[in-house]
């Protein structure tokens, strides 16, 4: 499998707080990976720093071999190719579903109306959510619009796929259908980076598992090794509060 | 009650002719003000702080002057300097701007009320910030604008009324026309008034049907 994503001495300061210090890892085609670390940690950050919502201060982000992390990049075309999934969805309020999801195919992607279409209703139906085509956002419950924000990150026919904390601001029952969603999509090939709590996810999920602490990675391996036999006692600590809730 | 029935039939031609330049005069002004508004209030919130502060300085001069000053000002202050304008004009003008400011207002208090994740979220997915502005912002604050922007086209739309004061045949002037040649002021305000209320109410009307028809589910300013 080839190398789809390459990260290498990524730096990020607020003001003179470090919040990520020299990460470096890399993705292959078709990997899912999950970010797990306590909050404040500097996960979320570090996906807003792959597609510049929050543009890192040093370091190089190489998609499928070149570095986007240039003054000369074309920033909203890699965007394109990173969908990105919110932890609070931010669907467009003032469109339907399928308003939704033929939005990055008719905008950005400046495909035609039919072809739009088309792709977006295929994409409805990955998530399972055809019946309600044509209702609004705020018709929906947190997990039905999470699902609607993965086929609308979908639809674009991104690269990859970086989930920020999808399940964390849904309520304990709804976080059941989008982990499902996810699975099929980590099972279809699509490669994604995953910012989560959901630790059952991330171990039986996800290829390869990243821990994250005070903006430093302190250990990264395949995700069957890291949560069985942790080398750091951080990582140690840190799954070990997780260990009775699951 | 008859005299006046007769009377009001009598001048109904005159007044009719003046109702339909102030529904002429109305449409330019709120059209101008609507659209400088909506301009301005991106400005307001999108520009650089350049831009901002002109256009705060803009809004800021022309909410601290009376209406009829500015008015006076395109016309004869404008007059004087060599540039002539016809009273039509120069009212459509200063009441088009006039109106525009306090549009700038709504409107930007209709962005700004907007989820910040609105805009992230297009700019996620690859859209240039004006491309944002103009398919994800503007579209939600159209029509979180409108309880707001009808109080104002409404108000404008008897605001007309100081075109008056430089001769624009509208319906004020009507009334005072009329009253004055057959010194009949009070019917000819009473019915200059009675036509006013019945094109306000159609106003409120076509308003509150736009409102309906751009209704969204989960779209509404904050009460």
């Amino acid at each position: 499998m080839s190398t789809i994503l390459e990260v290498k001495n990524l730096t990020k300061k607020f003001d003179d707080n470090e919040v990520l210090k020299d990460v470096s890892f890399e993705l292959k085609k078709g990997e899912t990976l999950a970010v797990i670390g306590s909050s404040g940690s500097g996960k979320s950050t570090l996906l807003r720093c792959l597609n510049h919502l929050s543009p890192p201060d040093s370091g190089q982000i190489l998609l499928e071999g070149i570095n986007i992390n240039t003054p000369e990049t074309d920033i909203n075309r890699v965007r394109a190719d990173m969908g990105f999934v919110f932890q609070d969805f931010n669907l467009f309020t003032h469109l339907t579903i399928l308003e939704n999801v033929m939005f990055g195919p008719l905008r950005v992607r400046r495909w035609s109306k039919d072809k739009a279409r088309q792709i977006a209703t295929a994409e409805i139906k990955t998530v399972g959510m055809l019946d309600k085509i044509d209702s609004y956002p705020a018709q929906l419950s947190g997990g039905q619009q999470q699902r609607i924000s993965i086929a609308r990150a979908l639809a674009l026919k991104p690269k990859l796929i970086l989930f920020d904390e999808p399940t964390s601001a849904l309520d304990p029952e709804l976080t059941g259908e989008v982990l499902s969603v996810m699975t099929d999509l980590a099972h279809s090939g699509m490669t994604a980076i995953v910012v989560t709590h959901e630790m059952g996810f991330a171990r039986s999920v996800a290829d390869k598992v990243i821990f994250i602490d005070q903006g430093l990675i302190v250990e990264q391996g395949p995700s069957k090794t890291l949560f069985s036999a942790p080398q750091h006692e951080r990582t140690k600590l840190f799954l070990k509060n997780f260990s009775g809730l699951e | 009650m008859v005299s006046f029935l007769n009377y009001a039939i009598e001048i109904l031609p005159d007044m009719l002719s003046g109702a339909w330049v102030t529904i002429q005069l109305s449409i330019v002004c709120i059209t101008v003000g609507i659209l400088f508004g909506m301009a301005l209030g991106v400005a307001r919130v999108y520009s650089t702080r350049f831009v901002y502060w002109i256009v705060t300085a803009y809004v800021e001069f022309l909410r601290g002057t009376p209406c009829l000053l500015q008015l006076f000002f395109i016309y004869y202050g404008l007059g004087d300097m060599g540039i002539l304008l016809k009273p039509i004009l120069a009212a459509g003008i200063a009441l088009g701007i006039n109106t525009s400011v306090y549009q700038a207002e709504y409107f930007r208090g209709a962005i700004q009320s907007i989820k910040p994740g609105q805009m992230v979220a297009a700019r996620a997915m690859g859209l240039g910030k004006w491309g944002a502005i103009r398919y994800v912002i503007l579209p939600q604050a159209l029509r979180l604008v409108i309880p707001s922007s009808s109080n104002e086209i409404i108000y404008m739309f008897k605001y007309t009324s100081i075109a008056f004061a430089v001769g624009v045949p509208e319906l004020l002037s009507q009334a005072d026309i009329t009253g004055a040649m057959n010194f009949r002021y009070f019917e000819s305000y009473l019915v200059a008034a009675g036509f006013y209320i019945i094109m306000v109410f159609f106003v409120a009307k076509i308003m509150s049907i736009i409102e309906k028809k751009v209704y969204v589910p989960g779209l509404q300013l904050a009460q």
